[in-house]
């Protein structure tokens, strides 16, 4: 490797190769390798407890008139499933692996500020904990993962259970933007020379936007939630109507920040597939540019659509037609970067490994999300259907379909990097076919579920023509991803210790992070490769056959 | 631009997006209410403008801080910075004064919508002048240690920059909130 490069230490410098070892060395990480996968595993302990309480809903509403649970318990198990999934498991799992690779694909030797860094770990495990110390204190929250004002409120909502909800969401929340500043700085200020902002994968392209999102968006929720906290304790009347206050100012806050929190959960998801369709498909990403810029109109829309989730308030025409616009048109860039993935993918030579199969499952279930997203931007639409379970369907295509996809591929492609060894391939295939099975029986026919009328987060439902057989279902359906999540597990334990040893790139890939060892030393590179182009693995091996002068030879730059 | 600088924007520009939604909510719900009236009743914009004038000095005072220490100029340096602190002080101890004031007359953070989204807005500005306060009496500790040589890190203007925006802010919310009354 001739003109390797130098590259910066991150500030403060501090000293990496712990004393300590075995699960002190862990707590006193500041390591963003290991914080990184300290990240993914309290993920992965949230995940098992926000699945949980799904598979408990499931089971109360497999067929009508059960009373498997009490109503109470079942508001407690939505409001803490959809709180769980989305801020103690998506969220940290892209941190997880935002801390994990952004330094590496830059070619950095941490991020900018690694203590910072931990206590943003920490603050999101122990920001969890107070959320789910509410059971022991009197109960959950149980006014929905928005908690719309003013069920939210101390006389409608009398147990602990909000004010644990604000709480620990307040923690996890400073934890994020924390970490949101840290991933900000190292993109900018800690590339390796050559590694201009045109030419980082655009996995970072992503995590850079993404982290704009949570600077700007997570401060709006803590003013909401904070508000809703003054309401609760002091008896005060930020959105209780009967003291003058108003519960839509609730409304506005919390879908500001909601809205740009879904691109918060999906925009990583798409770096991930960005990385991973090229690789598999042997080819450059087809129009780069296009991906990242469609990403950036993506997050400065994505602050001119919340009112769409407030259709059935009655705002007036001219409100509920200006966010139809502005929600038809945020469709447009995520469209774009559908057709350049497939794109990208048209004439490959296609591996269909399991990190590609999931890749390629996602752009199926993700368009469909994105187009019943879609219908709910028509005003009558979202009317008839706002509340149901078509809602239900939508946002777990997105969000499952979406980003659970997209951090599955991420799993099996990263996996080895990370561990040194490859999962297993066969597990991994059994483990993909149970979840595209699992997913679709549960949530496919929720959409005629909702056409049909059936509201969501009631805990029972009458025995109407149809409803019992398609709920039926949908609770098979979730079983069968119970157990793919169990076949998950087994192929991560078994292949930690006995899965084929990796090597430094054994996908053949381009970006930096395969430059060095698996796992990579604590100092993550000895040298960084010369970066002249958007693969540098690549250019490294094909010594005068780099993008730019193929794309000048024969327009477009394919593997032999 | 160095890289503590660069994250301490960051984070004010998320800092200024919680404030812009407390002035959001103070302005809405004044307008849902009879908030001006009770505002008018309870407010004294010229007592405040006093404090007001003075939290705006101690951004100058900060300045001259930060420049004598780039200077190398120590002695000025912890003067600067230490009147910043004292400037600060006395602006908490104004607010703490009309705090006193309206409890005393019982106006409280739930007698009232005004008096919720005033306590609310002013308060969080109060605790972040107070860590801006905690932040400065560090780095002037540091000044003052046995060991110390010299500044040469970007505690000093990252601190600064901090507290140009605590100061901005509260432009914001004297505007906002004792201009309207006058």
């Amino acid at each position: 490797m001739n003109g390797t490069a130098e590259i910066a230490a991150p500030v403060p410098a501090v000293e990496k190769e712990s004393a300590h070892e075995g699960l002190l060395a862990w707590v006193s990480t500041v390591d963003h390798k290991r914080i990184g996968i300290l990240y993914l595993l309290a993920a992965a302990f949230f995940f098992a407890l926000g699945g949980g309480e799904a598979m408990l809903m499931r089971l109360q509403l497999s067929w009508p008139n059960l009373h498997v649970l009490a109503p109470d318990t079942y508001n407690q198990l939505f409001t803490m499933h959809g709180t769980t999934m989305i801020f103690l498991v998506a969220m940290p799992v892209i941190f997880g692996f935002a801390n994990y690779l952004v330094p590496l694909m830059i070619g950095a030797r941490d991020v900018a500020f690694p203590r910072l860094n931990a206590m943003s770990f920490w603050l999101l495990l122990f920001g969890g904990l107070l959320l789910y110390f509410s059971f022991a204190a009197g109960g959950a929250p149980d006014a929905g993962w928005f908690s719309y004002a003013p069920l939210s409120e101390q006389p409608y909502s009398s147990s602990n259970g909000t004010d644990y909800y604000v709480l620990g969401l307040l923690v996890t929340g400073i934890g994020s933007v924390a970490g949101s500043i840290n991933l900000l700085v190292t993109i900018l200020k800690f590339r390796a020379p050559g590694l201009t902002m045109r030419r980082v994968p655009l996995f970072v392209w992503m995590v850079f936007n993404t982290a704009v999102l949570v600077i700007l968006a997570i401060p709006v929720l803590n003013a909401a939630i904070v508000m809703l906290l003054i309401d609760r304790k002091f008896s005060s009347g930020f959105f209780q109507p009967g003291q003058g206050g108003s519960p839509l100012i609730w409304q506005h806050f919390f879908w500001t920040f909601g809205h740009p929190e879904v691109y918060i959960l999906a925009l990583p998801a798409f770096g991930m597939i960005s990385e991973v369709i090229p690789v598999f498909s042997r080819k450059p990403i087809f129009g780069y540019e296009f991906v990242a810029a469609s990403t950036v109109a993506i997050t400065v829309l994505s602050f001119g659509v919340w009112a769409h989730h407030m259709f059935a308030v009655g705002l007036g025409v001219l409100a509920n037609s200006f966010f139809a616009g502005t929600s038809l048109l945020i469709a447009v860039p995520t469209g774009v970067k559908i057709w350049n993935w497939i794109a990208t993918m048209w004439q490959g030579h296609l591996k269909l490994t399991t990190a590609m199969l999931f890749a390629m499952a996602f752009l199926v279930e993700f368009t469909i999300g994105g187009l019943s997203g879609v219908t709910f931007a028509a005003v009558p639409m979202d009317w008839q259907l706002t509340d149901t379970y078509y809602l239900v369907a939508h946002l777990h295509y997105v969000l499952f379909g979406g980003t659970i996809f997209g951090i599955f591929a991420a799993l099996y492609y990263w996996f080895p990097k990370m561990s040194g060894r490859m999962l297993d391939e066969h597990l991994g295939r059994l483990h993909f076919w149970l979840t595209v099975v699992g997913f679709n029986l549960t949530f496919l026919f929720h959409h005629a579920l909702g056409i049909m009328g059936m509201p969501r987060r009631v805990y029972t439902y009458p025995d109407l023509p149809g409803w019992g057989i398609l709920n039926l279902v949908s609770t098979i359906g979730a079983s069968i991803m119970g157990v793919s999540v169990l076949v998950l597990a087994r192929n991560l334990l078994h292949s930690l210790r006995h899965g084929k040893i990796a090597g430094d790139n054994p996908w053949e890939a381009w970006t930096l992070e395969w430059a060095t060892t698996s796992p990579p030393p604590a100092h993550n590179f000895n040298k960084v490769p010369p970066v002249n182009g958007r693969r540098p693995l690549w250019d490294l091996h094909h010594p005068g056959r780099t993008d730019e002068e193929l794309q000048k030879q024969e327009g477009g730059a394919r593997d032999p | 631009m160095k890289t503590v600088k660069l994250g301490m924007i960051f984070f004010l520009v998320s800092e200024a997006m919680f404030f812009l939604m407390l002035i959001i909510a103070y302005v809405a719900l004044h307008h849902a209410s009879s908030g001006s009236a009770q505002a008018e009743r309870t407010l004294d914009p010229a007592k405040t403008a006093v404090f007001t004038a003075l939290l705006l000095a101690s951004s100058f005072t900060i300045w001259l801080s930060e420049r004598g220490n780039a200077a190398g100029k120590h002695f000025l340096a912890r003067g600067w910075l230490a009147m910043t602190l004292l400037l600060g002080g006395i602006f908490l101890f104004g607010q703490g004064r009309e705090y006193a004031h309206m409890l005393s007359s019982h106006v409280t953070i739930s007698s009232s919508l005004f008096a919720t989204t005033f306590f609310t807005l002013t308060g969080f500005h109060g605790l972040h002048v107070f860590v801006g306060l905690l932040a400065m009496s560090v780095v002037l500790g540091l000044h003052f240690s046995p060991a110390f040589t010299g500044l040469r890190g970007s505690a000093l203007p990252a601190v600064a920059l901090y507290w140009h925006f605590v100061d901005a802010v509260w432009i914001a919310v004297f505007s906002v909130v004792y201009l309207r009354v006058l």
